[in-house]
Formats: C-alpha cells, structure tokens, sequence
C-alpha cells in the first residue's frame, strides 16, 4: 500500500523520475485543454448554440457567479486563476470513476503546489487592485500590532489549504484501498460515490477560499481616509 | 522487548488514539454547525444560498482538523520516519 501516487514510478533517469503523479497531471491538463480547445472550435452567438458551447458557458458562468457572491467585484478579472483552479482539482477527483486512476491531487507535492498559486497569486492581486502601499497597508489593518499575526496567518493558510486538499484526497484513496481488501463486493462503490462528492466539495472549497483571501485583501485597504476604518472580517486558516 | 518491536507498537496504538481522538471535536462542532444552519435555513429560506455557502467553507474549516489528525495517523502507520531511521540504522549495523 502506498501513501501517494508519488511512488509510483514508470520511468526513471538517474534524477529524473516519471511518477504517477505528474503523468495524471499532464493527462488532465492535456484533457481539458483539448477539450476547451475542441468545444471552442466553434462559437456562434446563435440562438441555438451547440450542446458543448452550452456546457462550457454553464460551468463559466456558473464560476463568474460563485466569484461574484464572494464579494469580488469584476469577477472576470480572477475567472482565469480560480476557475482554472477549480476545474482542475473538480476534474481530478471526478475522475476516480477510470479504474487504474490515481487522483494527482492525492500528492502533497501537487497541492503544495496549487497551495502556493494561491500564496504568490494573493500578492498580486493585491497590489494590481489596491496599489503597493494599499497592500502593504492591510498587514497592519486593525492595528500595527497584528502584523506579526497577520504574516503568521498568510502563511499558516496556504499550509492548511494544501494539507486539507491533500488529506481529502488520500483519505479516500486509503479507504477505498483498505476496503477492496476487505469487502470487496458493493462498499468500495459506495465510498467511490461518497469520494466523488468530497472531491467536488473540496474542489468547491480550495477555489472559494482563495477567492475569499483574495477578497480579503482588496477590501482590507478599501476604507476611505476620511472615514473611520472598518476591521475586515479576517477569515480563520 | 527491543526497540523495533517498542516503535511498532507506540505507533500503532498512537495512530489509533490520534484518529480516534482527534475526531471527537470536530464531529461535536459539525453536528453544531449543521444544526444551526438548519434552524436558520428554515427561518429564513430566502438566504438559502449564502447560508449553504457559508456552510460549506466552515464545515471544510472545521473538518481540516480531523484531516490533519487523520494524515499524522496515517504518516506513523505508513511513512513513519522513525520506524525507516531505525531500520536504515539497523541496516548499517
């Protein structure tokens, strides 16, 4: 039994490995590349439009949406990044169905990885939306003693958003392993149904929460000098 | 009893308590989060999709702790970075 897909290796040349996590993250990206690429071949602005320009719109529409609750304004703006977030980890894991699949998203490595999108994507929006000064001036929001805090929780959050994807995904890798070699008839598809609706809520989840920092820091350095400062709601990591 | 049989055992039965334990609070504040939610839904179903929202984003919150207790379990039964010095050390020997 093994901890991650990590440690699957195909390939190997001296240092370079070709594990199965990065095979199943290029078969994703290839996947949904190609398919974006082929459902917008082409687009019309018909009435009737074809049946796969009707899916893509509802998925993007449906984002720019999700975005737009959370309290961003333009939500266009951030559709690239957190859509793109978000359908990769939803595809990973609705993809458990192909036998002999291994959810990328089940490695620390990959999550770390998504994890510190999040971390450096934060910044710069930050300092695109409010200027560097503003958003520097949001470590210091309530007061100057908060900055240490405030350090402490940007990076403690990319930890907890990483480890959280991560364990999700492992978890339910692990159970259904231990399952099928327990019970092997009927339960590993009951905990494959109940993996797939974790797997859609974490997508869910990773996407929303880097929404709701980035959200976090275009309204930390929103209020005007005149008025007196409000303390933005700091969402716990 | 010798040290591999000594590291064995601790790890396994703290794997389990970690789990076991480390589940009991958040199983608590989920069934919280659960009912209030409910009972707020059902006074005002209007705001159904903010509060179902909210939801979501704080049962994920909440459940991350019982990952993290779940993954250090899962590190000392599978990945247990003294079972594997003391192996490599025995190795050497």
């Amino acid at each position: 039994m093994h901890l991650s897909p990590d440690q699957i290796l195909y390939w190997q040349f001296g240092f370079v490995k070709l594990n199965a996590t990065i095979v199943f993250t290029w078969g994703l990206m290839l996947v949904l590349a190609l398919g974006s690429k082929l459902a917008t071949r082409k687009l019309s602005d018909d009435v009737k439009p074809s049946r796969w320009q009707g899916v893509l719109e509802i998925i993007v529409l449906g984002i720019e949406k999700q975005i737009a609750t959370v309290g961003l304004q333009d939500p266009r703006r951030y559709l690239g990044f957190l859509g793109t977030l978000f359908l990769f980890v939803a595809a990973a894991s609705i993809c458990t169905i192909i036998p002999g699949y291994e959810p990328p998203t089940g490695s620390l490595s990959t999550t770390v990885a998504l994890a510190l999108c999040v971390f450096v994507a934060v910044p710069i929006f930050g300092i695109l939306g409010r200027g560097l000064r503003g958003y520097l001036k949001s470590y210091v929001q309530p007061t100057v003693i908060m900055l240490p805090f405030n350090i402490i929780s940007e990076v403690s959050r990319t930890l907890a958003l990483a480890v959280r994807l991560f364990g999700n995904m492992m978890s339910g890798t692990m159970i259904l392993a231990i399952l099928v070699s327990i019970t092997p008839l009927l339960f590993p598809i009951v905990m494959t149904v109940l993996g797939l609706l974790t797997g859609i809520v974490q997508a869910y989840i990773f996407a929303i929460l880097a929404a709701v920092y980035i959200a976090a820091v275009m309204r930390a350095s929103e209020p005007d000098p005149g008025q007196e400062p409000t303390p933005a709601p700091e969402p716990g990591s | 009893m010798d040290d591999t049989t000594i590291i064995a055992a601790t790890s396994i039965v703290i794997a389990g308590i970690t789990t076991g334990f480390g589940t009991m609070g958040p199983a608590l504040a989920e069934g919280r989060a659960v009912a209030t939610a409910l009972t707020s839904l059902a006074q005002q179903p209007d705001a159904s999709a903010t509060i179902t929202r909210t939801l979501f984003v704080g049962l994920a919150m909440i459940e991350s702790t019982a990952i993290y207790c779940f993954v250090v379990s899962m590190i000392l039964i599978f990945a247990n970075p003294f079972w594997n010095h003391y192996l490599a050390q025995a190795a050497g020997k």
